[in-house]
């Protein structure tokens, strides 16, 4: 689903490690907007900055299962039932490509899923959020999918072939999840009152985590410069949000819901919305693991990964028998 | 077509229905388990899977009931036939209904049912209704891929490790109570038989058996023992795990009535 803010802190190049030269070239190929590939040479800080943001890409995806997953059983039709099903499927499909393009940078997927189980990767913030009503799925899919699209068009053009390839794939299924979740709210906003008070209700709870998204603002994103240069990240921060709130304001204003913003405001010269303060407090605290559900979506990892445990422990034994039973033939 | 109200819906319409139904219910009721799974897997393929296959069966619970509604005629759809029939309407068997418990006890229930299921879309592939027919062709391809899987699972635990061994065994031993019940013939599936629209369940069982049997000589299983089986789902008479399950699956329907979604 989407990364926290592709505000990555980039590791310090270490010259030492990365002569010079090979610096340069690889800037240039960078420059010149040539891929690098797995195989390439790549500074220590360039591959470690990848892997993190992929990782926690990949992370995104298997825990943005969860509040998801939450409506399933619940689905109030059988078409939405068959939709948000396909939805969470397609989250772990994006789970498993992200985490193999991270493997192209050597690390495995166990070492990942472990930092995330232990708490030592993140993931992004907007999924330690509750899904309380039917209308959060409408909401996430409109507002959450649509926040990480605009974070991950510009990502099909990434300098690192592997992520770039996967995330055409991913942004063509992300774009379907942000209609259809907006198919939900605009039915909602069109039945009962009853449901247009859910949908407005959704909205109000999930228009600020979605900003969110995006990161710090500018002046306070201190690591963009390296991952801009290195064509990790091609916008800032606060240029991906404003988009986001361009495109998200008329969506609203259609289907006839409020945005929960009262200095929000068109301004007439520029065309772009002008929105409130953030609370960035707010923020800190999620990222700090003080989210209303921080310790259960980890939890609940955790959980199946350690009821798990024999399943994974058979399926190597038994394909070490089999292998056995092969060499003794 | 003739236009035909309530009361002069035919019997053999009726029964058709009622034959429906339980397909589709069987269906749902194991999409609906499948679809709680979701986020509880043993490993993110595995994840990827349940959904996927959660996903096939809600939609041949749709193609079922869709079909259903059609031949009932009384403006119901495939949503009414869900989200606004009691416990003691619905007509699943009952391992279906059973729940996921551990990753074996899953698989266990997969398996049974899968095995049986299989061949019963094939069977209605020769189904005197065409309609019916069709969905048995689209759906026996798509548990038939299901079924390769779960039986690869089953092999995997029972000749995994001690403790998978063990847990498969209990798993298959849980649940062969509710086995019997796939191939008892009623009344509607005499009905079903003789009208050249349902599946022949004395002579897929046969079948069945032997391949049960050998899954289990791979698996390093030893065919559970217990001679009595449950019965009634069918009849709609269930077990109480169903009731809370269609107590989440309806929910929004019965809070809501009429709302659209």
């Amino acid at each position: 689903m989407y990364t926290q803010g592709l505000d990555q802190k980039s590791d310090a190049v270490d010259p030492q490690r990365d002569d010079e030269v090979r610096l340069r070239q690889f800037q240039a190929r960078i420059d010149q907007e040539e891929k690098i590939e797995a195989k390439d040479w790549m500074p220590d800080a360039y591959r470690k900055t990848l892997i993190r943001q992929i990782s926690q890409h990949a992370h995104s995806e298997i825990v943005g299962m969860l509040p998801e997953g939450n409506w399933i059983t619940r689905a109030p039709t059988l078409r939405r039932k068959a939709i948000l099903l396909a939805k969470v499927q397609d989250e772990a499909g994006h789970g498993l490509y992200l985490y193999s393009a991270a493997e192209t940078l050597g690390v495995s997927r166990d070492e990942l899923i472990d930092q995330m189980l232990t708490g030592k990767a993140k993931y992004s913030s907007i999924f330690n959020y509750p899904t309380l009503t039917w209308a959060d799925i409408g909401a996430i899919g409109w507002l959450v999918d649509g926040a990480a699209i605009m974070n991950q068009i510009p990502l099909c053009r990434c300098s690192y072939g592997p992520y770039a390839r996967a995330m055409v794939r991913v942004c063509k299924e992300e774009s379907f999840h942000q209609r259809q979740g907006y198919e939900i709210m605009l039915t909602l906003s069109r039945g009962s009152d009853e449901q247009i008070r859910m949908a407005q209700d959704a909205l109000n709870r999930w228009w600020w985590p979605s900003l969110m998204m995006f990161g710090p603002g500018d002046a306070d994103s201190k690591h963009s410069a390296q991952s801009m240069a290195w064509k990790i990240k091609r916008f800032s921060n606060d240029e991906l949000r404003q988009k986001f709130v361009d495109v998200t304001v008329p969506q609203a204003d259609y289907i006839g819901l409020k945005m929960p913003d009262p200095d929000l405001r068109k301004n007439d010269e520029t065309g772009h919305y002008k929105y409130g303060e953030i609370d960035w407090e707010e923020f800190m605290q999620v990222l700090a693991g003080n989210g209303p559900c921080n310790r259960e979506r980890l939890e609940s990892r955790q959980h199946a990964h350690a009821e798990g445990q024999w399943v994974r422990d058979a399926a190597t034994a038994y394909a070490e028998k089999q292998a056995a039973r092969q060499a003794a033939a | 077509m003739t236009t035909r109200n309530q009361s002069s819906c035919d019997e053999s319409e009726m029964e058709l229905f009622s034959y429906l139904l339980r397909l589709g219910d069987n269906a749902l009721i194991l999409g609906q388990q499948l679809g709680a799974s979701v986020g509880k897997g043993p490993e993110l393929e595995e994840e990827m899977a349940l959904a996927n296959f959660a996903l096939d069966y809600i939609g041949q619970a749709r193609l079922f009931f869709g079909l259903a509604a059609e031949i009932e005629g009384k403006g119901r759809n495939e949503d009414d036939l869900a989200f606004l029939r009691d416990g003691i309407d619905f007509t699943n068997v009952l391992l279906v209904e059973q729940p996921n418990g551990d990753f074996a006890q899953t698989i266990a229930r997969q398996f049974f049912f899968e095995s049986f299921y299989l061949l019963q879309l094939r069977a209605l592939r020769h189904s005197e209704n065409s309609k019916l027919a069709e969905i048995a062709a689209k759906a026996g391809k798509e548990i038939q891929y299901h079924l390769r899987h779960t039986q690869q699972w089953l092999v995997r635990l029972g000749d995994g490790t001690v403790e998978s061994h063990r847990r498969m065994q209990a798993g298959v031993d849980r649940l062969w109570q509710y086995t019997g019940e796939l191939f008892e013939i009623d009344d509607l599936d005499r009905w079903a038989i003789d009208a050249g629209i349902g599946a022949d369940l004395a002579e897929i069982r046969q079948t069945w058996l032997a391949e049960i049997k050998s899954a289990f000589v791979e698996a390093t299983l030893e065919m559970p023992a217990g001679e009595w089986m449950a019965g009634g789902g069918k009849q709609g008479r269930h077990s109480e795990h169903l009731g809370y399950l269609l107590a989440d699956l309806q929910f929004l329907q019965r809070a809501y009535p009429g709302a659209a979604w």
